[in-house]
Parts: structure tokens; sequence; C-alpha cells
């Protein structure tokens, strides 16, 4: 007789509801009743298990009588031989059991509750880095983390025909644009190049092997735009121009462990700047772009010569870049400093 | 004659009750998200079935407007509990043998329009129950397969170009980002459902859910040769 299959104070989770469960103990017993109930049953046998000859023809093994649905959350009645009589719980000790559980399991769930609503106020009370707790900075940061491990530079964004491009670009952004700035002054600072400080003219970045992108662009906001680009591979133009390692001979973009690990980009008086890690600008599909359906940029879209960084959004592709800086140093960043995250990367 | 009988295993009623918070912070936050480009149109080429532009003052009355950068930041938080969660949900579903109860299977389907027509008062008779009927396993199932359908949308619209062959399986950004958002309104219709069913189905069922057994009511039976009872 085993009356083990029951835990020694009636666990609610006696299993002895399910069928499957009483299926294992049948077949476990060694008894011959479940097993053969569904085949032809020979005579000595039939009448030895009555039970058994009474199913109809099913899959379900029976379960032998060790399995009986016994009473659950009371101790294991004593069975003591065949036929065995099962003494039920009374309905008060039912009520008691049912008090005990629910007095438990309302008091986790309210303690559950409590500590949810005491973590979110704990989560919103943290100090802010940049508008945005520390705990979600933390986040944002092993996220970024993750996916720079994950980086693959052969990814790249769906490029599309140019007449999928569209015809009049949205203009989103003037931040950095200054209306009354004459284009005829502008030109190209380096900050941190090999070569030392450089001022560079739009004939110096026409004379990079041109590109051409049609692709998407995704705002932050959750909009997309195709657009159709003009510009040179920024990796290109790193090379042409590169950075200074830390002992300021010239990094090549072959070697980009010896590169400054950043680049910050910003326009003509800082009104607008953004930082950009390295894998990103080394991607192919980032350029200094500019033409936009092969003319040339208008003032708002950035003329003369802005970022396209197709696996960031739209907030990283900064306008009317006057500086670029390669830095070993993190830059900060426009919308990084208003609560956004600081990758944003795709 | 009363009796206690186990319905949700103690590792189901954790995930369930971690999930409603989890899963409300991911709806919230995603409203802060999609406030800033909340334009849906149902439709198909220059077709428009409908187009759905949530009111400013909607998001104004909930504080949903101007939080773009909380809700990322929620949103890229909270994911990957509410991904921890249903990936050991599913898990332990699978290992335990619990899914039996909730995979529908043929019958269900004509079980649950015969619980549908019993919930609107068209059938008299309640079609037999087990732990779940065929309604409840349907639903069941789909939410959980929705889940899954936000972890990929979601996935599809944060990672865009490291997982483009994803993205471009959903038919690109704009339409993984509408499937998500859908997504979300389907647990919203859930959720209400949800909460009217178990209203409907009263104290002891909800009870289950958290202390994991429901008192079943039987005929008394005399002690009696155990035979009978199998």
């Amino acid at each position: 007789m085993k009356g083990d299959g029951e835990k020694p104070e009636g666990a609610p989770r006696g299993d002895v509801e399910s069928p499957a469960a009483s299926g294992r103990e049948a077949s476990a017993s060694g008894e011959p009743v479940g097993p053969t109930a569904a085949v032809p049953v020979d005579a000595t046998r039939a009448a030895q298990t009555p039970a058994a000859g009474s199913v109809p023809a099913s899959s379900k093994p029976v379960a032998a009588p060790e399995a009986v649905p016994t009473p659950l959350v009371l101790p294991a009645p004593v069975v003591a031989a065949a036929p065995a009589i099962v003494v039920p719980p009374s309905d008060a000790d039912v009520e008691r059991q049912l008090a005990r559980l629910s007095r438990r399991g309302f008091l986790t769930l309210a303690a559950g509750g409590t500590a949810a609503v005491l973590g979110w106020r704990w989560l919103i009370s943290r100090p802010r880095a940049n508008g945005t707790a520390l705990p979600f900075r933390r986040v944002l940061q092993a996220n970024e983390a993750l996916w720079e491990a994950l980086w693959d530079p052969t990814r790249l964004a769906p490029t599309y025909p140019p007449s999928r491009a569209a015809k009049n670009p949205r203009v989103n952004g003037r931040l950095g644009l200054d209306a009354k700035a004459d284009p005829a002054a502008w030109s190209l600072k380096v900050e941190g190049a090999a070569a030392g400080p450089l001022t560079l003219s739009l004939a110096e970045v026409h004379a990079l092997p041109a590109q051409e992108l049609v692709t998407e662009l995704r705002c932050v906001e959750g909009w997309t735009i195709v657009v159709h680009w003009t510009g040179a591979r920024l990796s290109d133009f790193m090379a042409r121009f590169p950075p200074a390692a830390r002992d300021g001979s010239a990094a090549d973009p072959r070697q980009p462990q010896r590169m400054p690990p950043f680049l910050a980009l910003e326009t003509p008086g800082r009104g607008y700047y953004v930082g950009l890690d390295l894998q990103s600008a080394l991607h192919p599909q980032t350029l200094l772009a500019w033409a936009i359906n092969g003319q040339p940029l208008t003032w708002d879209h950035g003329a003369p010569l802005r970022l396209v960084a197709p696996m960031k959004y739209g907030v990283k592709s900064v306008k009317r870049i006057g500086t670029l800086r390669y830095s070993f140093v993190r830059p900060t960043d426009y919308w990084f400093e208003r609560g956004y995250d600081w990758y944003l990367g795709h | 004659m009363k009796r206690l009988a186990p319905k949700h295993p103690l590792a189901v009623r954790w995930f369930h009750w971690v999930n409603f918070p989890v899963l409300a912070l991911m709806v919230w936050s995603g409203f802060l998200i999609y406030w800033a480009y909340p334009t849906y149109r149902i439709g198909w080429g220059d077709w428009t079935l409908l187009r759905m532009q949530l009111p400013q003052r909607w998001y104004q009355l909930l504080h949903l407007n101007s939080r773009l950068a909380q809700g990322m930041a929620w949103h890229f938080f909270v994911m990957w509990v509410f991904a921890l969660n249903g990936v050991l949900y599913v898990g332990y579903t699978l290992l335990s043998g619990e899914w039996r109860y909730l995979v529908p299977d043929r019958r269900s389907f004509r079980e649950a329009w015969q619980v549908l027509l019993h919930d609107l008062h068209l059938r008299k008779e309640a079609p037999p129950q087990g732990r779940f009927n065929g309604a409840q396993k349907i639903a069941y199932t789909s939410v959980v397969l929705m889940g899954l359908g936000s972890l990929l949308t979601g996935l599809a619209i944060y990672k865009p170009i490291q997982v483009n062959w994803l993205t471009a399986a959903f038919g690109g950004y704009p339409r993984a980002r509408f499937f998500h958002f859908w997504l979300t309104i389907g647990y919203c219709g859930f959720f209400l459902v949800h909460v009217a069913q178990v209203i409907k189905a009263g104290w002891n069922n909800f009870r289950a859910m958290v202390i994991g057994v429901e008192v079943v009511e039987e005929p008394a039976p005399a002690p009696r040769p155990v035979e009978e009872a199998t």
C-alpha cells in the first residue's frame, strides 16, 4: 500500500486531479490494471479487477486503487486494505484550510503589489543624469554595450530605387541652423586629426569618391521617409584626414583599435551637436552628404554638408557640420542632454 | 461536501501577477512613445479603411504627451523583464505539461463558439468545462502568441538594421511599427474581456489565481469502496 503519493502535510499540489498523474501512478504501481484496460482483458484478470472491465475502451489508463482521488490538503487518510475506505475531510476542515491558504496568498499578493509600487517610486526618485534617472541610464548603457558587442558591420539599411525617394523631403529641425549665416563663409574644421587642426573647403570633401544612397531616414519620433542622398563615405573621409592615435601618429580606419572611439559633430556656433561611436562612423552607409535628389542641399536641409547615419535615428544626422572632432572621450549630444539615450543605434 | 482542488501551479500564478504590472508599464511607456507619431491607417495601397488618430486631448488627460525620452527609457528597460517573464512562463508550461490545458485542439473551436453563445445568453447550457474551456484555451494561447509577436515586431523596430531580415519579414519598418501598435491595442482588448469574464466567473475562480486552489462542491459521498471512485 502506498500512501506516499501524498505530501506529508497535504500540500495543495497533490496532482490527484490530473488524469495524467493518476496514469503515471497506475503504471508505477506495477499493477496490470491500467495498461491492459484498453485491450481485450482475459477472463481471470477481468474478474480480479471489475473496475477495469467496466471502463469503455479509451486511451486513458484506469487508475490503480492507490491512485484514487484522495481529499486534498489534509493529511493522507490511512488506507488499510482493499477495498480502501476514504475518510473525506469535513467542510469545516476545508474552510480552515481555505482560510489559511487565502491568508497566505493574498498577503503575498499585497506584499508583491507594495514592493512594485515602492520599486516604482524608488526608480523615479533616483538622481538624474541628463534628464533621466540613473537606473535607466545604466540599463540604456548596458543595452548599448550589448548591441555594440553584437554589431555586425555588414548589416545594411535597406536601399530603394531613386523613384521611391520623397520628392520634397520633410524639413524637421532647424536647431543650430542660423538663417542669417553666410553660406560662402562656411568651412569644415577638423580637430584631433593626425595632421593637426584642419580647415577644409567643400571642394576638398567633394574630391572624395561620391556615393549615391537611397534609404529610409527613421526619426526618433517614429515617422520615416525615403531620401536620395549623394555624399562621401565618412570612412573615406577618415582615411583621407586620419585622426591622431594616442601616440600622435595617423590612425588608419583599417586599424580601428588605434582610432579614437568617438566623433563629435557640431553645427557652426554649436547650436546643435551629436556624438557618434566609431562603429557607426565607419559603417559603409554613413555619409557626409551634399545633395538630395541630385540637387545641392538646401539651407534647411543642412547645406552645404551634413551627416547621414542610417544606422541611427535621424537626430544623429546633424545638419551643416561646422566642426568634426575625433575624440577619445565620449562627446555629449544635444538630445542626450535632454533625456534621450546617447547611442540610439539601429 | 466541499473539496479543495488544485488549479493554478505556484509558478503560473507568479508569472501571471508579475506580467500584470510589467505589461501595464510596457503599454504605458509605449503610449508615451506613440504620442510622438500616432497616426495609424488601415488600408491597402490607396484604399483606406480606417485612420486612427487619438486626439491630443486624450494624451493630455492621461499625461502621455511630450514624454518620448522617458517612454523610451522605460520601454527599453522593462522589455527585458517582459521578455524574461514570458520565456520562463512558456518554458515552464512546456516542461511541466501545463501546456496541455492551454493549447486548443480541434474541439476547442466548436466549444469556444458554444461558450460565446452561452455568454451572450443565446444558449442555455454551458459546454463542459475542464480547467479551461475552449474559448479560454484559444484566448490564453493567442495572448502568448501575441507576446511573441510583440517581442519580434519590437525587435524589428528597435534594431531595424542589425535584424533587417526580421524587419523585412514584417514588410518594413513602418509596418512592423504598425503591427507592434495593434498588438498593444489587442492586449487592451484582451484585458477588458479578461476582467469582465473574471468578474462574471466569480470569487472562487479569481481566488484560485491567488492561492492556487479552488473549492469544488461535490455530493457528499459516504465512505465507500474505492473501485466506485475510479
